[in-house]
């Protein structure tokens, strides 16, 4: 018997079907992983199945009981535990009050500081990320560490049922690395893994078992290593798989300098980063995450106080000391943020109002905004990026996280940048988005703007960059291009190491 | 960072209220024409007591990312029902004093279930709420008068050993008793979770609901305790609907010198306790300089500003602007 079947589950929310008579047979000890694009159904089976809405219809059993999950609390107690993809940490609260918050261990009535400080230290172990100090504040921590915060969250609770969503998104090579073993380990002690990831390579390297989700139901349920590649791609957007990465034209030697640093270093995070960003020509940054690439892009667009070094822009020395400098006439920079809910997008207002945001100052006559052009524009970016909505006067929270993203991106391509920074534009987007994205880049780039693109993907920086820097403890490590522009050599820059070790090792 | 950094740094905005008190209280002893006595202590110490009751219990509220604009006509309220009931025989007036507490949790239950359960906004219900908790007090006493049990207001307001303040011991022990085992407890740390981050909260199945209810409810209290002590102070009971909107406003400028976020999440009564004592120096420092009274409310507000920015002076060494949004 299947330690977890859900039979039947349909959900909507408002007009929209989200679920449509979804099946799920999950084994104990083995690893399940769920597949589909965006919107395909994948979280709203995860948000039924651990408590965070109802299904309007369908059954939950677990060991042939049936289940009423009224709340994650109630979820949590039968030993269904979910590592959300949107992050479920306090940020006020320090790492081990995080990891015990559901259950905090009592003494004389209060909590046990002293044995909460045990079971944070042994979860922090058992998640292979010690390096993290239990009383610092989650707020502090980077986003791969809050990361691994809450997978050691989750498995205090000794679950049964454990689900990652996405949750290797902001990982670095190294904890996916730890986090593999400790999946692994996981299995062999019995517990059941629902595994979500749009990564291929990750499923084929953990998955038991494979579901397939389209358009709110599951179209195939497979045995990890029986389908290629390809058919998978197939089954979940129901088309075709064209070529991963658009073609692109080598940047003409005579291209003119658009962006340049000259020994750029600031608190001791960035030091002696120089390079040249030509017309037409896209940069990686590569490296593990947390070496500087943050700091990088928002150094470059006026974000940060105190840098030392230069920066030029079209050959002048500039001083950005705002975003809102950085995004003039004269500069003409845009910054794709890395977390598109708090800093690129504002969720309460319309698709409308965020679209035209960034670009309010060009459809202004005499100090009130003209509808008129506002709209023109709009239109124009709509179709662009072909973003799906219900309506562009519907927040813009309620779209796909691929279609946010898309409103992010046209949110500043209408002022026409001449410098796109995009700090991980792709991180849990959907495959058949991405594409699009990757398009788009190769599109503008074409057209003359410089991009200084950043991804924890090595797949996509080889595909989409002309060259990648790739940083190292705030330092560029170094420049890979054209044929040294390999897996094999940006995984042993980025971890520090000489590409003959490298060789040999892997 | 090695462990007592992060003692540290947990207890910043605490240590920094507590700075600021340290340095406003020196500069008002020094130039005080009497200097430090026990009468002299004795006074400031009743004087910010009675503030901190009352910030201590906006802090409560504040903490769970909420804001509480009643907490003045609870203190309101709650003393002009003391003036009818803390009187007669010791059995008497021990039955009064509970009964002021239990009137200020049920002003305290009802602006929770109304902000929790009815999901309304803190900022409005707490007005409204306000306004009733008046309105009930100026039927109680139309009037300024009644009485309180005086042999346990002069020793509630007066000194322990002819030195030390009885109300600090009292105010102490509240804290003791009331805030070290809510901040200890999960439903404690529910409130502060619920005020960081109401949804990672509730996804890590943290009853906010109830975390936030029993903040609340202590917050009623702490009102109450305010009240009372107000009672024990003046000897009456007075619907001053001016004086409580002055309670309620001063009581959000100290959290702030308390070092308690406005955000929600961060904070603590001590430091609340010192916030409210740093915003009576304020008020005190001016009797000292000699100031024309006229002067009084704008260099009341000039020193509010000026001890507010101290504990914003860390913004001025940001390196990084998005700090500045935190």
């Amino acid at each position: 018997m299947p330690l977890l079947t859900m039979e039947g589950i349909s959900k909507r929310y408002g007009g929209v079907t989200a679920l449509s008579g979804a099946d799920l047979e999950v084994e104990a000890g083995s690893i399940h992983a769920i597949l589909g694009e965006n919107g395909a159904g994948k979280s709203t089976l995860i948000k039924v199945l651990s408590g965070v809405v109802p299904a309007d219809e369908g059954r939950i059993l677990l060991d042939g009981k049936e289940m009423h999950f009224a709340s994650p609390a109630a979820a949590n107690a039968a030993g269904v535990v979910c590592v959300f993809q949107e992050l479920s940490l306090i940020p006020e609260l320090s790492v081990a009050d995080n990891i015990v918050i559901s259950n905090p261990p009592m003494r004389f009535g209060m909590i046990d500081r002293a044995e909460q400080r045990r079971i944070a230290e042994a979860a922090l172990a058992r998640a292979g990320a010690s390096d993290i100090h239990p009383r610092a504040l989650v707020k502090d921590l980077p986003l791969s560490r809050r990361q691994m915060v809450e997978i050691a969250k989750a498995l205090a609770r000794n679950p049964r049922i454990l689900i990652l969503d996405e949750a290797t998104s902001a990982l670095t090579a190294a904890d996916v690395g730890r986090i593999y073993d400790v999946l692994k380990r996981l299995r062999s002690e019995g517990l059941a893994l629902l595994y979500i990831s749009h990564r291929m390579n990750e499923i084929a390297e953990l998955a038991d078992r494979c579901t397939v989700f389209r358009n709110g139901h599951n179209v195939s349920s497979y045995d990890q290593g029986t389908r290629s590649d390809a058919e998978v791609i197939e089954m979940m957007i129901g088309r075709e798989y064209s070529a991963a990465f658009p073609e692109r034209a080598p940047v003409p030697a005579d291209a003119r300098p658009v962006l340049e640093t000259r020994n750029l270093g600031w608190n001791g995070r960035l030091s002696d980063i120089s390079f040249t960003l030509r017309e037409g020509e896209v940069i990686g940054l590569g490296g593990l995450d947390g070496q500087g690439q943050r700091e990088l892009l928002l150094a470059l667009f006026g974000v940060l106080r105190g840098l030392e070094g230069d920066i030029l822009v079209a050959g002048k020395p500039v001083n950005l000391t705002s975003p809102a400098a950085a995004r003039s006439e004269a500069v003409g920079m845009a910054l794709i943020p890395e977390d598109r809910k708090t800093e690129g997008l504002m969720l309460p207002m319309s698709v409308r109002q965020n679209l035209s945001f960034a670009a309010l100052d060009r459809v202004t006559r005499a100090g009130v905004v003209d509808r008129r052009q506002e709209q023109q524009l709009i239109d124009e970016m709509v179709r662009l990026l072909a973003i799906k909505t219900g309506g562009l006067d519907l927040p813009v929270g309620a779209l796909s996280g691929g279609n946010q993203q898309k409103v992010v991106i046209a949110k500043w391509l209408m002022r026409a940048p001449r410098i796109i920074l995009l700090n991980d534009p792709t991180r849990g987007i959907d495959v058949g988005t991405k594409q699009e994205i990757y398009q788009l880049m190769r599109k503008l780039a074409a057209e003359g703007a410089a991009i200084l693109f950043y991804s924890t993907d090595y797949d996509e920086l080889i595909g989409c960059c002309d060259r990648v820097l790739v940083l190292y403890d705030g330092r560029i490590r170094s420049e890979l291009a054209g044929e040294e522009l390999t897996e094999h050599a940006l995984v042993a820059s980025a971890m520090n190491l000489d590409d003959s070790v490298a060789e040999t090792t892997a | 960072m090695n462990e007592s950094r992060y003692w540290i740094a947990e207890r910043r905005g605490t240590l920094i209220a507590i700075a600021v008190f340290l340095a406003m209280f020196v500069i008002y002893i020094a130039n005080h024409p009497v200097g430090l006595t026990a009468n002299v202590a004795q006074t400031a110490a009743n004087k910010g007591v009675l503030l901190a009751f009352v910030v201590v219990a906006q802090a409560l509220v504040v903490i769970t990312g909420g804001i509480d604009l009643s907490v003045g006509m609870v203190l309101v309220l709650t003393n002009c029902i003391a003036s009818w009931i803390v009187v007669g025989t010791p059995m008497q007036t021990g039955l009064g004093v509970l009964g002021v507490l239990g009137s200020g949790i049920l002003c305290g239950a009802l602006n929770g279930a109304i902000v929790i359960y009815g999901r309304l906004q803190p900022i409005i219900t707490t007005i409204a709420t306000g306004a009733i908790f008046f309105g009930l007090a100026l039927i109680l006493r139309p009037y300024p008068g009644g009485s309180v049990n005086e042999d346990l207001a002069d020793a509630m307001t007066g000194q322990i050993f002819g030195v030390v303040p009885t109300s600090l011991i009292l105010l102490a022990g509240a804290l003791l008793v009331l805030w070290v085992p809510f901040r200890g407890s999960p439903l404690g740390r529910g409130a502060f979770a619920a005020g960081s981050s109401e949804v990672a909260a509730y996804m890590s199945g943290v009853p906010i609901h109830r975390c936030k209810f029993a903040a609340y409810v202590l917050a009623g209290l702490f009102g109450s305790l305010g009240g009372l002590f107000l009672t024990f102070y003046t000897y009456t009971g007075e619907a001053a609907y001016a004086s409580g909107d002055g309670y309620t406003l001063w009581s959000i400028a100290a959290v702030v010198l308390g070092g308690v976020s406005l955000y929600g999440g961060r904070g603590s009564a001590v430091g609340a306790v010192f916030g409210a004592f740093t915003a009576r120096t304020i008020g005190d420092m001016l009797f000292v300089f000699d100031v024309d009274a006229l002067w009084q409310p704008l260099l009341q507000g000039v020193f509010l500003v000026l001890a507010i920015s101290i504990g914003a002076i860390a913004l001025l060494r940001v390196r990084n602007r998005l700090d500045w949004f935190e």
